[in-house]
Parts: C-alpha cells; structure tokens; sequence
C-alpha cells in the first residue's frame, strides 16, 4: 500500500505476526503496517471486518494491535523499538477493550 | 507553590507551543503535555527529525515550526511527551497516561490546545483497508518517509488535498487522479470573501501555486463528485462516484485518500463542561470562547484550531493572547503590560485570519458528508449505519445519548469523534430541530481507555512538575 522513499538506517527490528520486519527508529507501528502486506491492523469484534490505520493521529481506534503482547494498542502513538513484537488483532483479541473503562 | 504550574499546556501544535514560550516570558510556571513523541503538532510533525534528516521531507511553513519548537525548547517549560490526557478535574488536576502508567499534576490555570481533526467523511466502503485520510498519508510522509506505492487516488475538498498531492509529487509519488467534491455553487458564495482575503494575499499566492503545480503535472481532476463509494471484500479494489451529469463511473484503486477539511476537537472542552455552539460556516460544533481564548469555565482557556479553525499562523497567535490572558488572570501582569502585549498579537491575527471566510466558503463540504445515505456506516467502532440510526429517530429517539444508548453508536474505544457530527446532523435533518438544540453526545472522563489496574495504581504521591 506504501513505500519508504529511503531504506530505513540505521535500522530496528521488530516481528509482524512473527516475520521479522526493518523500521527506522522514530517511526510508528502503524506506519510499518501499511507497508507489510496484507497491510491491515485489526478485525473488528463485530462483524470481523478487516481495518487498517485510517487517522494516523490517534483519533479513530482502527490501527489497534498488540504489541509485546498488549492488546488494543494505538499503533499511530507507538513508536518502534527494536525487538517489538507486533501480532494484527483478532476479534478474541478485541474483547479485552470492552472491560477497558 | 511546590509542584503546582501556573498554567499546564494540553497540545504541542503550533497553539500550545507559542502559548508556552509566550507564557514563560510573562513569568509563568508552564507545564506543557502531549500526546505526541515530539513537539509541533500534526502540521509540524516529527520537524525536528525532518529538517535533520533527508532534503525532501522539508515542506513550506517547516522553517517557522522549527523556530517555535527551538523556542519552546529554551523557554523553560516543563515538557511531558507521550502523556494522553483523560481528565481535568475542577482546580486544576490534569490526569495523563503515559506507558500503561498514569500521573496526576496540578495547575492554576489550564489551555487546551488540543487542536483539530480531520473531518470524518463517511461513504459506503470508508472502513475497508485501502480508505484513509489524506491528513494520515501526509503523516506517513512526514513522520517515515513514506508514499503510496502506487498511484494514489485522492477524493475530497479543501487546501490540504492541494498541498499534500504537492508534496507526493516533490517526493517523487504518482497520483491517479483528484475526485473534487466542492459542489458547483461554493465559487460563487465564495466570491464575496475575495476582497478581504486579499490582506493576506501571501496565503492567497501560495494557493494558487500549489493548483498551477497539479495542473502542470498533468493530474486529471473531475469537478462536482458525489455519492462516492469504495468496494472490496478484505481491501479497496474500486471507487464509484456520481458526476455532475449524473452519470456512475467506476474505477479500480488500491488506495482512496480521503479529506474534507478539519473540525475543532472538542472532546477535551465538552467532558469539562465548556459551552459550545454550532458553527454553520465551518458546519462543525467549536467551544465558546472570549477574546482571551477563556471558555465558560473559569481560567479553562482554548487556543488554536481547538476552539474554530483558522489555521496554524492563527493558532499560534491565539495561543500567545491566551497565556497574556493567563497571566492577567493569575495576577503575573498589570494591566499597562496586557494592552501593549495584545494589540500588535490581534493585528497580526486579524491578518491571519483574513482568508479564513473565503477558504471555509470555497472548501464548505457538501450536504452528505453529515447526513450520509443509509448504507453507510457512520460509526466506525459498533458498526453502526446511517440507516439504523435513522430508523431509531424515525421511532421518536430525540437526542444523541438516547441514540448512543439504543443503537451502541459513539459507544466504542473512539468515544464519537468519528460518528458524533453525523449522528447529530441525521438527528437535525430527521426532527428539524438545529445542530444546538440537538447538540453532540455527552462526553465524559475517561477520554482515552484507561485499564481499571491503571485506575487503582494512580493512589500515589502528584509528581513533582514544578516548572
């Protein structure tokens, strides 16, 4: 869906759904997901409809993902580090949002 | 007093910087927290790493961003990046998150310049991957270097579609097409604006140079789009559109960036109980505001985009009269310091602002932006259609909490700044009542998920945010 103009250096690492991944540091996890096909963040509780970063400003909730194993993370807001792991999130996933104050 | 600011900052945009360095000369104890890694908000977003890194991600007003951000960094101000704030507690008790953990501060005055966001355009297909906001693709460009790797197919109205297709095509990008949805009659109603925008003719020169760049780049434009509609299964495959003949066109895309101007956010003022109208020639809801930027809560102050759009030259004005405000209000100023500190700031803002009326006339989106057809889904969380709110007022369901309580729209993680102006509207359009009677939902604290364990780990000693 997107290209990087430049290769990311100096560079990190992190997985997608256990594929290993180079991202340039100060860029966010969504950012690296609509470059990683099949470029989606989540499945929605609902109707399990796929949804990918739409705002990119911490405004919309559809770039929700886990990361390092927490659930319903904004990936606009987070940046990446290197060694984060990163899984799209499934609908069982999504639950944990619902008992979120 | 220990651990208390005189005034705390929400926002790192062009408002919250220049309120803070403003502020700081006054002699104010300024704490300043955003939910970004890095100062200058969403138009200067990342400049630091930017203007440091490769030549084409520099973009127009970077030069002025970049001055502030230095400002703001020298000023003095106590800066809490990576802090989203989901509560403001009378007095002032600003409650942030930041990595799973929450900190509370105190502060004798509060500004909010939580800015804008980019008004929701909803159409059948806007939820597929493969639909995003133009604001979101000139973020990836900003912030990651990053472009469609395809040509990319834009829809919408308003400035920043002129200036991001601009920079995608410095950048090296490629662009299908633009999808202009203005409808034929805002030239005209716009006409009227020309002559007193002309005061600020710089704004006007550098607009008309971003179209005279599209059309040298060859770019097809079709005029007076509607119903525009996205398919796919799991991604975008096709876009389909109305022109002004009526006919249906369809075309394959893998990628539909979408924008219809920008609307004040106003979660944070109306979960704080700041009075707040309808805008009707920005169609959008804006905070109520004095001269000063004070809301109807007493030393709660909004500045910038926050309280009505007008851009970032405006914002940061707005935000140097509210920390003179600030400061008056807090006793750190006579009255002979306020006068010769504002007047030149309003002379410059009354310039600023001087094209504000024609662009909002010329850019005004069309009707079914807030009242979509009833096969589109209006609230992106729950999943909820136009339709199936229609259906709930059409059995006498009057207001948007009863709407939110019967259909689960504005119910998700997103709180309704997604659906809240289009339920609103449909609510106006069904019962006839105005956008003010109707209103939008009635927000309330926590303003961003917070975990109950992050709750029950905040019983803990304020940090020390003395400035």
């Amino acid at each position: 869906m997107f290209r990087r103009l430049h290769e990311p250096t100096p560079s990190v690492t992190l997985t997608i759904d256990g594929t290993a991944v180079l991202a340039a540091p100060g860029e966010t996890v969504a950012a690296v997901l609509l470059r990683t096909p099949p470029f989606h963040a989540r499945t929605t509780m609902l109707s399990g409809a796929r949804r990918a970063p739409y705002c990119m400003m911490g405004v919309c909730f559809d770039c929700l993902a886990v990361v390092d194993g927490e659930r319903s993370v904004q990936t606009c807001l987070t940046l990446v580090r290197d060694g984060m792991t990163v899984e799209r999130q499934g609908k069982e996933q999504g639950r944990d949002l619902e008992a979120m104050a | 007093m220990s651990g208390t600011s005189d005034l705390a900052i929400i926002g790192a945009g062009p408002a919250g910087l220049a309120a803070a360095v403003r502020a700081r000369s006054l002699g104010l104890a300024v704490t300043l927290l955003d939910e970004q890694p890095a100062p200058g908000g969403q138009i200067w977003r990342a400049i630091e790493a930017r203007m440091a890194a490769v030549s084409d991600l520099r973009h127009g007003d970077d030069a002025a961003g970049l001055a502030l951000v230095r400002a703001f960094r020298a000023s003095g101000a106590t800066y809490l990046p990576g802090r989203q704030v989901w509560q403001v507690e009378p007095g002032f008790s600003v409650y942030a998150s930041t990595g799973g953990k929450s900190e509370k501060l105190q502060a004798r005055a509060i500004l909010l310049a939580t800015g804008a966001q980019e008004r929701p355009v909803p159409f059948p297909g806007w939820t597929l991957p493969g639909v995003m906001t133009v604001g979101a693709a000139q973020i990836l460009l900003k912030t990651s270097g990053q472009v469609p790797d395809t040509p990319v197919l834009i829809a919408g109205t308003g400035p920043l579609i002129l200036l991001y297709a601009c920079q995608l095509l410095d950048a090296g990008g490629q662009i299908a097409g633009i999808l202009d949805t203005a409808p034929r009659e805002n030239r005209a109603a716009a006409l009227r604006y020309a002559p007193r925008a002309l005061a600020n003719y710089r704004d006007l020169v550098r607009g008309l140079g971003w179209l005279r760049r599209i059309r040298a780049a060859g770019i097809p434009v079709v005029r007076n789009v509607r119903r525009l509609a996205a398919n796919g299964t799991d991604a975008l495959e096709s876009v389909r559109y109305e022109t002004a003949s009526g006919a249906q066109k369809t075309i394959s895309a893998q990628l539909l960036l979408v924008h219809e101007g920008v609307i004040p956010s106003i979660h944070m003022p109306l979960a704080f109980g700041c009075a707040y109208r309808w805008q009707e020639d920005q169609r959008c809801f804006a905070p109520i505001v004095d001269e000063w930027g004070e809301s109807s809560v007493a030393a709660l102050s909004i500045a910038g985009d926050g309280a009505g759009i007008g851009g970032a030259a405006a914002a940061s004005l707005k935000g140097e009269i509210a920390a003179v405000g600030a400061a008056q209000k807090l006793g750190k100023i006579d009255s002979a310091t306020v006068a010769a500190t504002a007047a030149p700031l309003r002379a410059r803002l009354r310039r600023a602002l001087a094209t504000r009326p024609l662009l909002d006339a010329l850019y005004r989106p069309r009707q079914e932006v807030l009242t979509p057809d009833d096969d589109t889904i209006v609230c992106r969380c729950e999943e909820v259609s136009a339709g199936q709110i229609r259906a709930a007022a059409s059995v006498g369901i009057v207001g948007p909490n009863q709407i939110k309580a019967f259909t689960r729209s504005g119910m998700g993680p997103c709180q309704g700044r997604q659906c809240g102006h289009a339920v609103s509207a449909i609510l106006g359009e069904t019962s006839g009542a105005t956008m003010d009677a109707i209103g939008f939902y009635r927000l309330r604290s926590p303003l961003k998920p917070v975990t109950l364990g992050e709750l029950a780990a905040l019983d803990t000693p304020e940090i020390d945010i003395l400035a």
